[in-house]
């Protein structure tokens, strides 16, 4: 029962993106076509689920350990550069075309703040490390949710007349705030 | 460029945010009031130009190859020791801003001048340029700060000059975006005249 | 331009002088850092403590002692003693039946079970809404009551408590924490 109440709080209540502000940067980039934000989000969730579990055992057995618990910037950052690199090089091997589409943005999953946040927030909440990894790949799938979403809805604005100031990132935030704001009907269904 | 130029491009005409739309996430999260944009921007300002220097330094020592782990240590260290002096010093203003100050290490903002910037450049002019992209990123957080408290809670800088709630949804999600929306939205405006 | 060549040597050597380099800075700062850190974390406690219970000589914080609340867990209690003669206690209490989670008080009570004053610690409520439990317009009418005579219900349980306008739900949630604590220290065999 616990595991439902996190899932359903991270992936739509708290929504990653649409209520804790993490993971915009790709969110703009990457959501004009419902093909690659898929990608994206595929990505990412397979990037944060390692990202906590490695993260939680370093945070236990080597930082909490050794008191060197002011060393967790580093340490995470880097684990999540090196998990980056992995994805790249397995995703070169095993499917060219989404690599090519995913571009700069994949290395750029690294500076991602969505996943950061989401190993950091795992310490701060005191989970366990099943509960980690299951608010993990829920937040994940919360990241694509709305990434897909608003690739739905950017592909329609290519019909729409726009004002020419407006076009791009500002459209795109305004857009989300709308989403934010039907998101928010949801709270209060997790006491 | 002059060291003029240098440090005015980060004020306006490569305003971090609200041009090169990069660090989006803090911005959105620590508006909700202008002192809280504020300081958010000058703890960031403090890593931006410590990693510029240091950055710029040891450029020429750094193979190319392994750049990237190597700045990010960098920059890791200085969010560290940002977070630590924050902790003992201010300690509310770090309660408030949370998670985001370890998240400076992952702003682009902040790797994005090392990259593009520092490890190109001499040690003043990563400086100046880690100043003039800092105060740019300041100013921009302090101006959305302060409309969303002024419009949504009716107080700026903590005084209240209103009875009662002002217009609550700028100080919640929804109103951050949209707030920044139509900002970036003038300032491309503002850019086309 | 001598540009460091990216053979396997200097790219350990750097990584690893970097490395050491910036831990050694980032201990340094955290032992320099450490009493501060220890200082204000203690300062926000007898704040809080200082809000709610009246002048005291000791340090609530060195005599606290932790009381059952019943209900599997236990609360922090810091009695406030006038020259050794106890003049409150302050109790770190919680409710999880808030509109939007948590919600956390510090509630002092005098040695015979009334209320002296309540500060929200911790709540995430609706601003506008749950957030005016930390005004006084609410949270005042606790005050000099005692919860044996004041029934801590909102009206619309029958009960003497004004209910914040349309936030019913904050205002229960606001009530069930006074009301654990006060049963704790009942429990605790503090009158």
């Amino acid at each position: 029962m616990e595991y439902i109440l996190i899932i359903i709080s991270a992936l739509i209540v708290n929504n990653v993106v649409l209520a804790q502000f993490l993971g915009i940067c790709p969110f703009l980039g990457v959501s004009n076509k419902v093909n690659t934000a898929l990608g994206m989000a595929g990505a990412v969730t397979f990037v944060i689920v390692l990202a906590t579990m490695v993260t939680y055992l370093i945070q236990v057995y080597v930082l909490n350990k050794l008191g060197i618990a002011f060393m967790q910037t580093i340490t995470f950052i880097l684990v999540i550069a090196a998990l980056v690199q992995m994805v790249e090089i397995i995703l070169k091997k095993i499917s060219q075309p989404l690599y090519q589409a995913l571009g700069i943005f994949l290395p750029l999953i690294t500076t991602n703040c969505a996943v950061l946040g989401v190993a950091i927030l795992v310490i701060k909440k005191n989970y366990n490390l099943l509960e980690g990894v299951v608010f993990g790949a829920a937040t994940a799938l919360g990241f694509g949710l709305a990434l897909i979403i608003l690739a739905g809805i950017r592909e329609q604005f290519e019909l729409a007349d726009i004002p020419k100031g407006m076009k791009g990132v500002p459209i795109s935030l305004v857009t989300a705030g709308i989403l934010a704001l039907a998101f928010m009907g949801f709270t209060g269904i997790v006491k | 460029m002059n060291q003029l130029q240098n440090f005015t491009k980060g004020l306006l005409k490569e305003n971090p945010i609200l041009v090169l739309v990069l660090g989006t996430c803090p911005t959105l999260a620590t508006t909700s009031s202008a002192m809280n944009g504020m300081g958010m921007g000058v703890a960031t300002t403090f890593v931006l130009i410590g990693s510029n220097v240091v950055i710029s330094l040891l450029a020429k020592l750094i193979p190319d190859k392994v750049r990237i782990p190597a700045f990010i240590v960098v920059i890791a260290s200085f969010v560290t020791v940002v977070d630590l002096v924050m902790q003992a010093y201010v300690p509310d203003l770090y309660k408030t801003l949370g998670i985001f100050i370890p998240l400076i290490v992952v702003n682009c903002i902040v790797l994005g001048r090392a990259e593009a910037f520092a490890s190109k450049n001499t040690v003043l002019s990563s400086f100046v340029d880690g100043l003039g992209m800092g105060l740019g990123f300041t100013l921009a957080l302090g101006i959305l700060g302060a409309f969303r408290e002024i419009v949504g809670s009716g107080a700026i800088f903590g005084h209240k000059f209103i009875q009662g709630d002002g217009i609550l949804v700028f100080i919640l999600a929804p109103g951050a975006f949209m707030a920044l929306g139509y900002m970036i939205a003038l300032v491309n405006k503002i850019k086309k005249t | 331009m001598a540009k460091t060549e990216s053979t396997f040597r200097n790219m350990a050597l750097s990584l690893t002088l970097i490395a050491l380099v910036s831990s050694a800075l980032l201990g340094f700062v955290y032992e320099l850092t450490k009493e501060p850190i220890a200082l204000s974390n203690l300062n926000k406690k007898l704040n809080a403590i200082k809000l709610v219970v009246p002048e005291f000589t000791n340090n609530p914080n060195d005599e606290m002692f932790r009381l059952a609340t019943g209900e599997g867990d236990s609360l922090e209690i810091y009695p406030a003693k006038k020259d050794d003669v106890i003049v409150g206690y302050a109790v770190n209490t919680y409710t999880s039946k808030g509109f939007s989670g948590n919600i956390s008080l510090m509630a002092g009570f005098r040695p015979d079970g009334t209320i002296i004053n309540i500060s929200v610690l911790e709540q995430k409520e609706t601003p506008g809404l749950g957030t005016k439990m930390t005004e006084p317009g609410f949270k005042d009418q606790f005050n000099e009551k005692n919860p044996a005579e004041f029934q801590l219900k909102v009206k619309k349980d029958g009960g003497p408590v004004d209910a914040i306008t349309a936030a019913t739900i904050s205002s229960r949630a606001f009530c069930d924490a006074v009301q654990r604590a006060y049963n704790t220290l009942q429990k605790g065999g503090i009158k």
